[in-house]
């Protein structure tokens, strides 16, 4: 199992590691909050994120990709998370992008391939229909015409769908046990995006379909509709993972720092035991994090059949150590932890919903328990 | 290196036309050999693995042939470790002599010391047990009691060892103990402690077996009343005996690896709950469910993690952050499996004995038990965590 990163993938890091700190600071996530931000995220950093080659860094040659691989792409999502940065590369460059991967149609292939290195026309994923993602049959329903699909349904909760110019929508055909993917112009007569603001501040949109007509070619032509879409979500469920890693390291970090310089009763109170053995627990906890995340990102690169598994076991734990320590980092910081002035707000409000985007605890738990067969 | 290939393809040939069939791994406690003066046999298997390792100086292949050893060069005693773990060949005998004293003798010991124990533990006739615990002595070691009075008698320079020591495991089958002592009760803790080698048959060394919760154990008390124990057992310089134990502590967590082979075996959760899982109501089979999931990943995160920081470790890394938790993750993860399977298995996993239980159920009790006892010893759960804050996350005292 690679759990180190190659000359490539460290490469790619370092480059990303300057990059983030420098134009995407936690103080961007602010002011874009500040600013009430459109788009949840500033599209000119996007575009040099597009000119820097991430959104196909972990592409295969044969896509145009740079093809450094997961482990290198999940570098950049824990950097993501370390600074808070707000990029539309989970929704384009990992969900869209793996399933479009998947599509065996060449002349779908070569429609839309290009778009995934060229970044302007985004494509999102619009899956979910409600606040829980839990897989059961979809209420979005495309019915078979004579010159191409009729569309109909509503979707919840998309990641970066607010921009977006084409969505992948997922809808029951009916005689069809697995849903079907469509191309969608969120243009389109019928199509209706609005914004759902979450806590974090990020780009989350809800799509209502009334009847839209699409051409025979929008749907997607793919060998396994449910696998496809099963390996992209575990995709970016590693990547959010990766995501939700970074930040806990630099949280746990943020909290070590500020117990030691914090006095009170004329000590720092870091030399207190109590406190002590809290962080001493919660950075057991982002250590055992890092190596499931690795090991997910891993087992994308070499396609293995545990990966499944391990995204799920990668999910769940970033969830859980999401949950606990942005709670215990407010608790230690006490009076300023719960002030908007100081970041470690942001931070909580993007770690729970990450922690509840792509599956809860209980979701990863169930299926992991599922795929180990009791 | 073409030199080292050829050197493990011999020994890997020798492993394999020496190590009888049934001297592989897997192997249960009650099947180690363990050297010393109580040596003995199950079987002609044993004893050939045994006589064939010994007669090789494998029982440490990196020590010099003079005291036993294969007298291999480092590299090479590497290789034959590895084969031999590659092959899933038994340890021939354990012995702490081997493992944890004898490294630190040829480092610190002085010749005489190195002839009189390196020799007889590597032919299998003395074995070793480790008397560091007090029993007012425990996370706060060099607070230990045990006093050796230096006086000179007819016989020569000695110690005489009043005192005793607690949760020396086979205390009742070692022939010598290696031991902390105090040498200076006027000096502060750990600066008057002396690491001195005793004689387990000497006159007034006494020793008494620890019934746990879980019923017997290897765990046992010693008593000293006035031992003679003779200068010339002296490890160290006097008052360096902090020094010489820490240098021995760096060899725990090899020998604790190679005695978890021969260890208490540690069961599959899942497939000891499933049958129970199956009984359980609906309400219990949905909770217990989710958190037998919930440990088996955690099992599954202790092992990836395990195999990060090896795998960072042969490439040089800084390991000693991620290194520094796996004790207290995994005997934790070890007791709260027990504390789910009781649960899952609820009354009969509190089976004490009886033919109405199966062996498993005993055994799960049992060991539920036992593993209260894997976050005390060997470095409390709450020393781990004062080691992490302090020396990881740079908190202060």
């Amino acid at each position: 199992m690679g759990f180190l990163l190659n000359e490539e993938q460290t490469m790619l890091r370092e480059s990303a590691l300057a990059f983030i700190a420098e134009q995407s600071p936690v103080t961007q996530q602010r002011a874009l909050r500040d600013g009430a931000a459109p788009l949840g995220y500033n599209p000119a950093l996007w575009q040099q994120a597009v000119e820097l080659g991430w959104p196909i860094a972990a592409l295969p040659e044969n896509a145009g990709g740079l093809a450094v691989g997961y482990a290198g792409l999940g570098a950049i999502f824990d950097l993501m998370g370390r600074h808070l940065a707000a990029l539309p590369l989970l929704s384009h460059s990992v969900l869209a992008a793996e399933l479009l991967l998947q599509v065996s149609d060449a002349a779908q292939q070569a429609r839309w391939w290009p778009l995934l290195a060229a970044g302007d026309e985004r494509l999102a994923l619009a899956l979910d229909e409600s606040q829980q993602h839990w897989p059961r049959p979809l209420k979005a329903m495309a019915e078979r015409q004579a010159d191409g699909w009729l569309l109909q349904g509503e979707k919840a909760f998309i990641i970066d769908g607010m921009g977006a110019r084409w969505l992948i929508v997922a809808a029951q055909v009916a005689g069809e046990a697995a849903p079907a993917l469509f191309i969608v112009d969120s243009a389109a007569a019928g199509v209706a995006v609005t914004p759902l603001h979450l806590a974090d501040s990020r780009n989350h949109a809800r799509v209502t379909l009334q009847a839209v007509q699409l051409p025979a070619d929008a749907r997607l032509v793919l060998p396994d509709a449910a696998a496809a879409l099963d390996h992209a979500l575990d995709c970016a469920r590693s990547c959010l993972a990766a995501e939700a890693c970074g930040m806990a390291r630099e949280v746990l970090e943020r909290t070590v720092a500020y117990l030691k310089e914090r006095v009170q009763f004329d000590v720092a109170i870091g030399s207190f035991q109590a406190l002590q053995h809290r962080m001493a627990r919660l950075y057991c906890e982002v250590e055992m994090l890092d190596s499931c995340v690795r090991a997910a990102l891993a087992a994308i690169d070499t396609r293995s059949p545990e990966l499944p598994q391990l995204a799920s076991l990668a999910k769940a734990r970033a969830n859980d150590l999401c949950t606990t320590l942005l709670n215990e980092a407010v608790q230690l910081h006490g009076g300023i932890g719960v002030t908007d002035e100081f970041d470690l707000g942001l931070f909580l409000k993007r770690a729970r919903v990450i922690g509840q985007t792509l599956g809860d605890s209980l979701y990863h738990r169930e299926r992991y328990a599922r795929l180990k067969g009791f | 290196m073409s030199d080292n290939n050829n050197f493990r393809a011999e020994v890997a040939a020798w492993l394999e036309a020496n190590c009888p069939t049934s001297m592989h791994r897997p192997i249960t406690a009650d099947e180690i050999v363990w050297g010393g003066s109580r040596l003995s046999f199950q079987n002609e298997d044993q004893r050939l693995w045994f006589e064939r390792c010994r007669d090789r100086g494998w029982f440490a292949p990196g020590w010099p042939k003079e005291y036993g050893g294969g007298g291999l060069a480092p590299k090479q005693a590497r290789i034959v470790e590895e084969e031999m773990v590659r092959l899933g060949c038994r340890q021939p005998q354990y012995n702490l002599g081997v493992w944890m004293l004898g490294p630190v003798l040829l480092e610190v010991g002085t010749e005489e010391q190195k002839r009189e124990h390196l020799i007889p533990m590597m032919r299998g006739q003395q074995r070793w047990c480790q008397g560091f615990s007090e029993p007012n002595a425990g996370s706060d070691l060099a607070s230990l009691k045990t006093s050796a009075k230096r006086v000179q008698d007819s016989e020569g320079e000695a110690y005489i060892v009043n005192g005793s020591k607690i949760w020396t495991s086979y205390g009742d089958q070692a022939d010598w103990m290696y031991a902390l002592v105090r040498t200076d009760a006027s000096a502060r803790k750990q600066q008057g402690i002396s690491f001195v080698l005793i004689d387990m048959h000497a006159p007034g060394v006494s020793v008494k077996p620890i019934e746990l919760i879980s019923g017997k154990s290897s765990f046992c008390e010693v008593f000293f009343d006035n031992v003679r124990v003779p200068l010339r057992q002296l490890v160290g310089p006097e008052g360096e005996g902090w020094a010489v134990a820490k240098k021995l502590l760096q060899h725990e967590r090899a020998a604790m690896s190679k005695f978890a082979e021969g260890g208490a075996p540690s069961h599959d959760a899942l497939a000891v709950a499933r049958p129970y899982l199956d009984e359980a109501s609906a309400p219990q089979a949905a909770v217990w469910r989710d958190r037998l999931a919930a440990q088996l990943m955690d099992a599954h995160a202790f092992a990836l993690t395990h195999q990060r920081v090896t795998a960072q470790a042969m490439a040089r890394q800084d390991v000693s952050g991620p290194a520094s938790i796996m004790k207290l993750v995994q005997t934790e993860q070890e007791v709260a499996k027990y504390e789910l399977l009781v649960q899952i298995m609820g009354l009969r996993g509190l089976s004490w004995e009886g033919e109405d239980f199966s062996q498993l159920e005993h055994d799960i009790c049992r060991q539920w038990l036992l593993t209260k006892t894997y976050t005390i010893g060997g470095g409390t759960s709450e020393v781990q965590l004062n080691i992490i804050a302090k020396r990881v996350l740079g908190l202060p005292a």
